[in-house]
């Protein structure tokens, strides 16, 4: 099958720093494909860079496709309406909005937003339509992050560590949910929690020192104890939970 | 007791004109980060376009209508030179702060020698109707007419303002875009288009102000614009940069003190009480009363 995205010897300089050196993988048109590895590799620069959010002082080399689509060089705005869902690491919901606005602003002109589908997933962001964004708890905050995505079609949903800072009820609730929702449109995930990417990955690309240190089966990748132990700094211990 | 309220009132048209001219800074600058020394230059567009509507164009005069539409020719002017600067000299420099100040500084110092090689450095009689002239007895003080047109009509454009912010799509993704612009456009949605919707009504807004300070100085001068540049500046900083409703409490705070200070005080003194006020927001609350922080 024809990957969804192809990132290709992907290198981003920010203020000095070589941060991604060549980076190369693809993300496969269906489920989860992990972005793994240590803290400060380059993960969430990864998923800006092919969401053009890379600070203008950065410099970008590289070839990013999403279909026969080159994204490199186009602004975010264009790529986001164009299929690409993003749900950043800290979820980044509008505090001073409330939860109904938040959502109002993720619609796209000319498409109908399902609400219905967002509402069904979380009947909570339905009740508290009026209550301001900044007042929700931090798991309310990650639903209504990946609620505003939901909205509309996407081709691919660009997640950046979902489950970062939840208690482990909510970071289970936030797995069922993007299990499902991967069900129908691929997912590029980073993601800390082995026992998340155990549940959900397919794929998995761990990066080392901004450079891609080992990719294929997330499966396989967990039952080698001594290479998650290199790659991801975690024993078995972890992998296990 | 009508001396009180005189200068309360008086106050109040002062903060009136401030607030005019700080709600579009105060946009501009908590949207798109651009702290915009051009904005006097909308102001002096708008006062210098209305006096010459009032002269020259075909409808307009110094009197009912004609003076509507006098105004509403300096309002459009100065909108259209906000949009013209944002497209052109603007965009091409967001995320370069060093060079944004650079141009706006020199576009404002180019604005007031353009408008003095045109028609004199020297204050002209601006036109206004008769009634802006005369006074209004209001609990034993007679106050200006031309104080009151504008307190009335910054509390009109505080309404227009905040009703576009509340119910408006657009308002919407500038009050978002005020919080987080880059998770806006993350949204796909096209924020520099919201960016020259602030230019534009920030300069209706200072435009208007132009016109009407023209009502309530009675004259129009080329470094007016400048002038109350930098008490909007001020009133922008105290109420917090991006919110429209600081502002306005900054802008009532800043022109009573002035009024109350100067009058009780020294003349001069009231200025100088802003500029102290100003230093203690800065010390005890640097986000303003209302604002988002600003960071270096």
């Amino acid at each position: 099958m024809e990957p969804i995205l192809s990132v290709t010897d992907l290198s981003v300089r920010i203020s000095g720093l070589h941060i991604l050196q060549g980076v190369s993988f693809t993300v496969a048109p269906t489920g989860v494909t992990v972005l793994l590895g240590r803290n400060g590799v380059g993960k969430t620069t990864t998923l800006r860079a092919i969401l053009g959010l890379t600070p203008p002082a950065g410099e970008v080399r590289g070839t990013i496709r999403m279909g026969a689509q080159s994204l490199l060089s186009r602004p975010t705005h264009r790529l986001v309406r164009g299929g690409l869902g993003y749900v950043p690491e800290d979820r980044d919901v509008f505090a001073g909005l409330t939860v109904a606005e938040n959502l109002r602003l993720a619609e796209r002109r000319g498409t109908t937003p399902a609400y219905d589908k967002v509402f069904a997933l979380f009947p909570e962001l339905d009740r508290r339509g009026r209550q301001r964004a900044g007042s929700l708890s931090g798991g309310q905050q990650q639903m209504l992050a990946i609620g505003r995505v939901l909205l509309n079609d996407n081709r691919l949903l660009l997640v950046d560590e979902p489950t970062k800072g939840l208690a482990p009820k909510v970071v289970t609730e936030v797995a069922e949910v993007l299990e499902r929702v991967a069900e129908s449109v691929p997912v590029l995930l980073v993601e800390q929690n082995l026992a998340v990417v155990r549940r959900l990955a397919k794929d998995a690309v761990v990066l080392a020192a901004g450079k891609v240190a080992w990719t294929g089966d997330a499966g396989e990748l967990l039952l080698e104890t001594a290479l998650t132990k290199s790659l991801l700094g975690v024993g078995s211990a972890e992998v296990a939970h | 007791m009508g001396t009180v309220i005189l200068l309360a009132l008086t106050g109040l048209g002062l903060a009136a004109l401030y607030f005019l001219v700080a709600s579009g800074l105060s946009l501009v600058f908590g949207l798109a980060d651009v702290l915009n020394f051009a904005h006097g230059l909308f102001l002096g567009v708008g006062a210098y376009g209305t006096w010459w509507a009032a002269g020259n164009l075909p409808g307009a005069g110094p009197d009912g209508f004609g003076f509507v539409l006098a105004v509403a020719f300096g309002v459009a002017a100065g909108t259209l030179v906000a949009i013209l600067v944002e497209l052109v000299l603007i965009r091409p420099l967001y995320s370069r702060t060093i060079e944004q100040v650079l141009v706006t500084v020199g576009l404002s110092l180019a604005g007031v020698a353009l408008l003095q090689a045109t028609w004199g450095a020297d204050a002209r009689p601006f036109p206004r109707p008769d009634w802006t002239r005369q006074v209004t007895g209001i609990l034993g003080a007679q106050v200006p007419n031309g104080g009151l047109l504008l307190i009335i009509a910054a509390v009109l454009v505080l309404g227009a303002i905040l009703a576009f912010l509340r119910w408006t799509r657009y308002g919407l993704v500038i009050r978002a875009g005020v919080e987080n612009r880059e998770m806006v456009t993350a949204l796909g949605i096209d924020v520099r288009k919201a960016f020259t919707l602030v230019f534009a009504i920030g300069g209706a807004a200072a435009a208007l102000a132009g016109a009407l300070g023209g009502v309530y100085f009675g004259t129009v001068s080329p470094g007016q614009g400048g002038s109350l540049l930098i008490f909007a500046f001020i009133v922008v900083v105290i109420g917090g940069m991006g919110s429209v409703v600081g502002s306005a409490y900054a802008a009532v705070v800043v022109g009573l003190v002035q009024q109350f200070v100067n009058y009780y005080g020294t003349s001069g003194l009231g200025d100088i009480c802003v500029v102290g006020l100003l230093a203690v927001v800065l010390l005890l609350r640097p986000q303003g009363i209302a604002g988002k922080v600003a960071t270096a």
